[in-house]
């Protein structure tokens, strides 16, 4: 058997711990944005109660991706925080506040106004931060010597705050179908109607990044559009679209759970393509996973308990989702 | 002036980590405390137990929230703040945080979300695993964080090879020689903390007249488990403060403002060491007790600060005092919960009395004594980051003073609104009290007055 290639299968972790953390994060934090969409007090509850049982478990994963980066590539680690110091402190402070928030929102009631308004901005400027840290890695991070070498603001660009709000509008659909799926009630109906420009919005986006990307970097170009890679990766803008036409249909003919599916597979193909992209770079555009790996006993030493616990960890996470099935209707709630 | 970027970033670690450890000092004991309550109720079926369970579960929900957004931020601050620590040490301490992340955090995550609104889906039984699962995550995460943590103050099971540690034996690693009494003595800590907040609430209750039987309950029980536990604490805290100084001597110098090793030291009561002349002003002190103490020999003698050069000395006075003030409060615990105690065996513990004014006001005790035991053992650790490995000044980011000020400040602000309102909060749930639990029947949306009236009502006993 050939060694194992540990850098490789590190990458593979990570990705799989940011893609199930955009995802699930993704919908409890687009509930949050959704949230000034609606008046009424009621139809707020039931959109904090569909994700209350399960927002802390989501936000762990955030700490699996960013752990496991510290874990497996310390230079990446060390070099990509101290570059995108400020969109992460400031991700940092929202969640903060839309944590506290899912709590401190059913104690202050009746006087629970400001709360809701920190879980709305909350949430929205996490994401808003989420998207400024995707742009700045997409841009590239200025290092020497395995340093980070650049300023405060070198992540701060127009592509950037287009990421920005390109992950808002995501993770709002993702929020929206998510309820279309779990309320019962007016707010189904409202989700549903919410849904569809921020599909459209999210598409747009999708395709700005597409065009962006090959065209300030050489390296992404060549890799996407020589033959034959235009063959065996035209799948991914194929099947999106695909999707997205689901996604629309499953609206339409008020599918319960399709539209919610649909969007979490755009999802995953964006992500996978962001990751065919920039392979095998973890610090665009020099810094690749090999370089940056850790001691290969340490990635080995936890690699062993990821094996093992994260099954596990599926398994009660599984276990938690089905607790809390069906719908929440209108004036019912966990609380 | 300059800004110093160090400075700035030690002040931002030791701010947001001292913020972060309130939370856990009381939810690692309060959990246990309320899987307790849900085991009681299932074994006996009394619901006082289980709207015991119910009422602190509630006050858990609110705390727990606030320790795990502030513990987010402090994965990150190592990287932000830190990065040539991390760079340093990742390839050792990394994977201990990453099997804290496997075998704690989702583990607590997820049953917390069954623990605090699985009581009308799953079966008693079920939710008392889940409140035991919680307690327990919370305690393997104290596990392995205290493991990263002692690691850092006395560094085995490793080499070095430019200036990077590669780990050598896992074993030592994660067992390394400080970690076994520190771990003890925190999870004794956040158990007696936990303790002595169960306790002022049920005289508070008591003083009041209000939900007497609960007030009883909780006194006891709280009691019955400070009792043990104080004076356990300090032998343990004996032990520790032996291994100290078995591996950092210049610590225990530093916490015992013992300044020439040559003689016989002093149990100093109180003083002002005076870092330039190296001796201590206005000194109170015991003769040779303190050579008794650490040494268990009159004529003992054990290193002094002198012996140590000027730059590989801690800051004396923090520590100094800092000690003093968990070792007293320690010994005014063992005090109270023997007075406590002594009253309850005579049947006298439930009188209006100065004792019962006094318990009222004992909540405060563990988080200070918890806080001031972490700036020993942190300040006590400087100037290394890991002890003999790397120095805190060499393991800082390359970021500038005015960005580590600004997050500062934003740090201190965003802490300073999420901890009074949260204060607030969890004061308004214990002025409430507990509720007679009534299982819900669900609500019929054809009855839209009933229905308004009764998400009021749940919005009232909110946080449940
Ligand atoms: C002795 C206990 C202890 C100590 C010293 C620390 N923590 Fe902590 N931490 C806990 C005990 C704990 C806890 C009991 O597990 C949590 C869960 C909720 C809470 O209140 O505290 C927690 C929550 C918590 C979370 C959120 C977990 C989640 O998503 O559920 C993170 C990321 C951290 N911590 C990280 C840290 C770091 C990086 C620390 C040190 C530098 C640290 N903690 C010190
Ligand atoms: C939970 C209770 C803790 C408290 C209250 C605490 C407190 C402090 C304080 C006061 C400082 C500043 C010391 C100084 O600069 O003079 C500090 C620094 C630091 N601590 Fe802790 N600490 C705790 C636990 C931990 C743990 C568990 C870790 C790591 C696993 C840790 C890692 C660090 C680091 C990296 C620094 C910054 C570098 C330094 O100043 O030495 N601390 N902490
Ligand atoms: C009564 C006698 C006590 C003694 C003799 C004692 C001794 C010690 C010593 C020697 C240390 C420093 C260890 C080091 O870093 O090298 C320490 C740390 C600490 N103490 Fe105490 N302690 C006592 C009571 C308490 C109490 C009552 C609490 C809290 C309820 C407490 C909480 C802590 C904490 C949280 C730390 C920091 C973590 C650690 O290093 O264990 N201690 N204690």
């Amino acid at each position: 058997m050939a060694e194992l290639d540990l850098p490789l299968i590190w990458a593979g972790i990570i990705g799989v711990a940011v893609i199930l953390y955009v995802i699930l994060d993704g919908f409890d934090l687009g509930c949050g944005i959704l949230f000034p969409l609606t008046r009424e007090e009621h139809e707020r509850d039931q959109m904090m109660n569909s994700v209350a049982p399960f927002w802390d478990g989501n936000e762990t994963w955030l700490v699996l991706g960013g752990g496991g980066l510290w874990v497996a590539f310390p230079a990446a680690y060390s070099i990509i925080m101290p570059a995108l110091y400020v969109p992460v402190l400031v991700m940092l402070l929202a969640l903060i506040f839309r944590g506290v928030a899912f709590e401190f929102r059913w104690v202050a009631k009746p006087n629970h106004q400001l709360w809701d308004l920190a879980f709305w901005l909350g949430s929205t400027v996490a994401a808003f931060a989420q998207g400024l840290i995707l742009g700045g890695l997409l841009h590239g991070i200025a290092m020497e010597q395995g340093r980070f070498s650049g300023g405060t603001f070198d992540w701060l660009s127009p592509f950037a705050i287009m990421c920005g709000f390109g992950v808002v509008a995501g993770y709002a659909l993702l929020g929206a179908t998510w309820l279309h799926m779990r309320v019962a009630g007016d707010l189904e109906r409202r989700a549903n109607e919410w849904a569809k420009p921020l599909l459209l919005a999210l598409l747009g986006f999708i395709l700005v990044v597409s065009i962006w990307t090959p065209l300030h970097v050489e390296r992404i170009a060549a890799l996407w559009f020589s033959w034959p890679n235009l063959l065996y990766l035209s799948p991914v803008p194929v099947l999106t679209l695909v999707l997205a036409a689901l996604v629309w249909k499953g609206l339409d003919d008020k599918a319960a759970a399709t539209p919610f599916l649909g969007s979490v597979g755009i999802f995953v193909l964006a992500f996978a393509g962001l990751a065919i992209s920039n392979f095998p770079y973890l610090v665009p555009p020099s810094l690749t996973v090999w370089d940056a790996a850790a001691a290969p006993e340490s990635q080995m030493f936890l690699l062993v308990g990821v094996l093992i616990l994260l099954p596990v960890v599926l398994g009660y996470t599984v276990f938690v989702y089905y607790t809390f099935r069906g719908r929440i209707r209108p004036g019912e709630g966990y609380h | 002036m300059e800004l110093d970027p160090l400075i700035l970033a030690r002040i931002q670690f030791a701010f947001t980590i001292s913020f972060h450890i309130i939370f856990p000092a009381f939810t690692i004991g309060l959990s246990a405390w309320i899987a307790t309550l849900l085991g009681m109720s299932l074994w006996t079926g009394n619901v006082r137990y289980k709207d015991l369970a119910q009422f602190w579960t509630k006050i858990f929900a609110v705390s727990f929230a606030m320790g795990v957004v502030s513990g987010i931020v402090l994965t990150y601050q190592f990287g932000t703040n830190w990065s040539e620590f991390s760079l340093a040490v990742g390839n050792v301490i990394g994977p201990l945080i990453g099997f804290e992340v496997l075998t704690a955090f989702f583990l607590e995550a997820s049953f917390l979300g069954i623990m605090l609104f699985g009581r009308d889906r799953v079966s008693p039984a079920m939710h008392f695993t889940a409140a035991v699962l919680v307690a327990v995550g919370t305690a393997i995460s104290a596990f392995w964080i205290l493991s990263a943590n002692s690691w850092m103050q006395f560094p085995a099971g490793h080499e070095v090879r430019d200036g990077i540690a590669y780990p050598v034996d896992w074993w030592q690693v994660i067992f390394s020689p400080t970690f076994g009494w520190r771990m003890v003595h925190m999870l004794t800590a956040a158990y007696i903390t936990t303790g002595f907040v169960v306790l002022a609430v049920g005289a508070r209750f008591w003083l009041k007249g209000k939900h007497l039987p609960e007030a009883e309950t909780m006194m006891k029980m709280a009691l019955g488990i400070l009792v043990v536990l104080t004076p356990v604490q300090a032998v343990i805290g004996d032990f520790h403060g032996l291994n100290t100084l078995e591996h950092q001597p210049a610590k225990i110098a530093a916490m015992e403002a013992h300044w020439d090793g040559t003689h016989p030291a002093a149990l100093v009561l109180f003083a002002i060491p005076d870092v330039v002349a190296e001796v201590n002003r206005f000194e109170i002190a015991i003769p040779k007790l303190g050579s008794l103490i650490l040494t268990h020999d009159l004529n003992g003698t054990f290193p002094g600060l002198k012996q140590f050069a000027p730059e590989d000395r801690p800051p004396v006075l923090p520590v100094f005092i800092s000690f003093r003030v968990m070792v007293g409060i320690g010994l005014l615990m063992i005090l109270l919960s023997g007075l406590g105690a002594f009253a309850w065996w005579r049947g006298k513990l439930f009188r209006p009395n100065l004792l019962m004014q006094v318990f009222a006001n004992t909540w405060p005790l563990g988080f200070i004594a918890v806080l001031a035991g972490w700036i020993t053992t942190e300040i006590g650790r400087q100037p290394w980051v890991a002890t003999g490995l790397m120095r805190t000044e060499d393991a800082l980011s390359p970021v500038g003073a005015a960005t580590v000020l600004t997050s500062l400040i934003l740090f201190v602000l965003v802490y300073a609104v999420i901890f009074v309102s949260g204060g607030y909060y969890i004061n308004r749930l214990l002025e409430k009290g507990p509720v007679r639990h009534v299982p819900k029947e669900p609500l019929r949306p054809t009855r839209p007055m009933a229905a308004a009236q009764d998400s009021g009502r749940i919005a009232l006993s909110a946080g449940e």
